[in-house]
């Protein structure tokens, strides 16, 4: 079984700061991370793996500074990484981030599962995954809470949706998204942080991927940020002060007041 | 590369520097130089006083259709056991308002079979046509035949903007419909407007767990499709006088899926959607046992609400995953939401700071939920929510 695990980095949101003046944030020194969303994506391509054999890459399209993270892929146990790197992808919404993954991926040994983290913590869009699956022409399963099976040709897991899970079989090669509640990701071994450290990650170009210029980058990007600002700072913040029993009371004037009760 | 700064334009003044959102600008020597973390937003460009910074023209995502072929606005309806998703009333009410902007008609789009009562309540709420594509298959959620559907319907019909929830369903198959048709989609978006000149929908969306806000455009590409977050939009109160057209559609020979359905399972006391509810009742570490919980849960009954919970809660077992609410759970937007005993963690407030009105309780007066809370109460939530559930009891009389 041959798994592709995709991987974004992001910046870590519990380093992210609000400067409580100006509602924006603070972003100086912020770390970049591995999405945790995809911490579980490639812990769950590990754990398959060992269960049926195989091979497990990570593929991510970033800054070479995302070599790091690709390297903390290979020292929990992903055995190979590819690093998609070129200034012409910069800017890419989903459709041409998708577009350039899918590349990426058809460069690799004929894959049979792909999978990605339900999103990435800093668009929060949750498209790049389906946007994949329909590059490759492959089925797509989204939120993927525990795999029940895997066989050469199909694979039966548990999906989350609004009010409770459904079980859904697929045919195999397809791609999935999974969440949280998966798994609990390994740590680094010590024998995989050797590895990765040895680990030599050569970046693929546009051209080496052959990606048509219109596709990639700002150029293949249908949608365009207009704007970005800081939420509006919320409205009346009141304290309401007294015994608990004047508090609660307090709390239900307020509300029959504003008519939400 | 796209962007520059120009240095014999740039005074160094940083303003690039602090205001971009993506912390890709710094100062080499005297000038701002822009670094590979730089995602084009185009946010310094705004903001540079001298406008020194430039983002260079570039060949557009194209399209081989001509957009000015593309009219009207659509809403999906997702059903599930013929029950039309309250999400998407909203949109119709939401749709509504941007199709009278544009002068075009509302059309809703709904999936599956033996869904009359759904297709006339779509009419009620605002749509002046109703598109159902007729298929069994469909009555049950297939990411490959929704897509399918959606894809033929927008091929055939051109709408120039499709909305649709931003729920579990409606996530996952927009984004592989906007990659066959080739344009934008905008993800869990908040607010929705119209420049009726361009005709552009203007998507703002939170970003960064709620940190920034971004509003997104699609300015070559149509449809313009947007995913919108439940519990955002108004609906319109249900008129029984209004009509519409209904427009039946049977595929060529019925839908397949690559995904076989064997089971649902609905998780018990989960009945109630979570991402839909109007109050959540949430707690979090403070709320100390499965006992507090309780105290929770009777305050939800009482004000017709659902119980929430942080990670931490989760984490010790007094709430099922499907109830967590943050980064790593569920995004809700409820008119109140209660945080209990939760201190108010950036992957917290990720999920719920868009709520329209959001009360806390904690003992700590220092805890950060209390900067995004609308109402504060500094106690022990042993001590204020009993009272908060007779006096709300008493009040219902
Ligand atoms: C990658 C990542 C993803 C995450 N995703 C999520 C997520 O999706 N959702 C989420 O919630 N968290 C998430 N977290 C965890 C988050 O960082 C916090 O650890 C978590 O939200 C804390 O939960 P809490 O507020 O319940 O607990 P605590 O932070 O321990 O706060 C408990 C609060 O209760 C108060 N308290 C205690 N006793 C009482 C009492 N008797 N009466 C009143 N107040 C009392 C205390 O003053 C304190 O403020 C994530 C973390 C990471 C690293
Ligand atoms: N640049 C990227 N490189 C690799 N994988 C990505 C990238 N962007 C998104 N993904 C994958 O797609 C998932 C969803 O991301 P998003 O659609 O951006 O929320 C992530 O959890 C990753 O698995």
């Amino acid at each position: 079984m041959n798994i592709a695990v995709c991987v974004k980095q992001v910046p870590d949101a519990s380093e992210v700061k609000i400067d409580p003046q100006t509602n924006t944030m603070k972003r100086e020194g912020v770390p970049a991370i591995l999405n945790p969303f995809d911490t579980y994506a490639v812990e769950e391509a590990i754990s398959i793996k060992e269960k049926v054999g195989g091979k497990v890459t990570a593929v991510t399209m970033g800054p070479p500074q995302a070599v790091e993270m690709l390297k903390l892929c290979v020292s929990m146990g992903v055995d190979d990484a590819t690093l998609l790197s070129d200034r012409a992808f910069a800017g890419a919404d989903t459709w041409a981030t998708s577009y350039t993954l899918g590349l990426g991926i058809k460069k690799l040994d004929k894959v049979d599962l792909i999978i990605c983290g339900k999103q990435a913590i800093d668009g929060d869009t949750a498209q790049v995954g389906p946007g994949i699956a329909e590059n490759l022409g492959l089925p797509f399963v989204a939120y993927v809470r525990k795999v029940l099976d895997i066989t050469d040709t199909t694979l039966t897991v548990e999906r989350l949706i609004e009010d409770g899970y459904e079980v859904v079989e697929v045919s195999l090669p397809a791609v999935i998204t999974v969440v949280k509640e998966i798994n609990t990701p390994r740590l680094p071994s010590l024998k995989g942080k050797m590895r990765a450290k040895s680990l030599e990650v050569k970046p693929l170009s546009a051209a080496d991927l052959g990606a048509i210029p219109e596709n990639i980058g700002l150029a293949g990007s249908p949608t365009k940020v207009f704007k970005v600002f800081s939420p509006p700072v919320k409205g009346q913040r009141e304290f309401i002060e007294g015994e608990p029993a004047e508090q609660a009371s307090k709390l239900v004037a307020k509300l029959h007041e504003l008519r939400v009760l | 590369m796209a962007i520059m700064v120009k240095t014999d334009i740039c005074v160094g003044c940083g303003a690039c520097v602090s205001q971009c959102p993506f912390g890709a600008i710094d100062m080499k020597g005297e000038f701002a130089a822009i670094g590979d973390k730089c995602t084009l937003c185009g946010t310094c460009v705004d903001v540079c006083p001298v406008s020194a910074i430039e983002i260079t023209a570039e060949p557009k995502a194209a399209q081989a259709d001509d957009i000015t072929a593309y009219k009207g606005v659509w809403v999906f309806a997702e059903q599930r056991g013929g029950a039309v998703a309250p999400v998407s009333f909203e949109l119709l009410g939401e749709g509504r308002r941007l199709a009278d902007k544009l002068g075009v008609q509302l059309s809703a789009v709904i999936f599956g079979t033996g869904i009359e009562p759904g297709i006339k309540s779509l009419i009620e709420a605002g749509a002046d046509k109703v598109y159902v594509y007729e298929d069994a298959l469909l009555n049950e959620f297939h990411e490959d035949a929704y897509a399918d559907a959606l894809t033929e319907l927008i091929r055939e019909y051109k709408p120039e903007a499709v909305l649709v929830g931003a729920t579990s369903i409606g996530r996952a198959f927009t984004p592989m419909v906007a990659w066959r048709i080739r344009t934008g989609l905008t993800a869990d978006c908040t607010s929705l407007d119209i420049d009726t000149e361009k005709r552009q929908l203007q998507q703002t969306r939170p970003a960064f767990g709620g940190n920034i806000m971004a509003t997104i455009l699609c300015p070559d590409n149509r449809p313009q499709m947007s995913t919108v977050r439940p519990g955002v939009m108004k609906r319109l109160a249900a008129d029984p006088s209004r009509t519409g057209e209904v427009v039946r559609k049977k595929p060529a020979k019925p839908l397949t899926s690559r995904t076989r359905l064997h089971n649902v399972i609905e998780v018990a006391g989960h009945s109630i959607n979570i991402s839909e509810a109007e109050i959540i009742v949430s707690g979090g570490r403070g709320m100390g046992s499965d006992k507090g919980f309780a105290l929770l849960k009777e305050l939800a009954e009482v004000l017709g609400g659902v119980v929430g919970a942080s990670r931490a809660a989760v984490d010790n077992g007094w709430m099922p995953y499907p109830h967590q609410i943050g980064q790593t759970g569920r995004t809700v937007c409820p008119k109140i939401y209660f945080a209990c005993g939760i201190s108010g963690a950036i992957q917290h407030l990720a999920g719920m700071q868009s709520s329209d009105l959001i009360i806390a309780i904690n003992k700590d007066a220092s805890a950060p939920i209390f900067n995004v809370a609308d109402f504060g109460i500094v106690g022990d939530v042993y001590e204020v929510l009993p009272q908060i559930i007779k006096q709300v009891k008493e009040a219902r009389g």
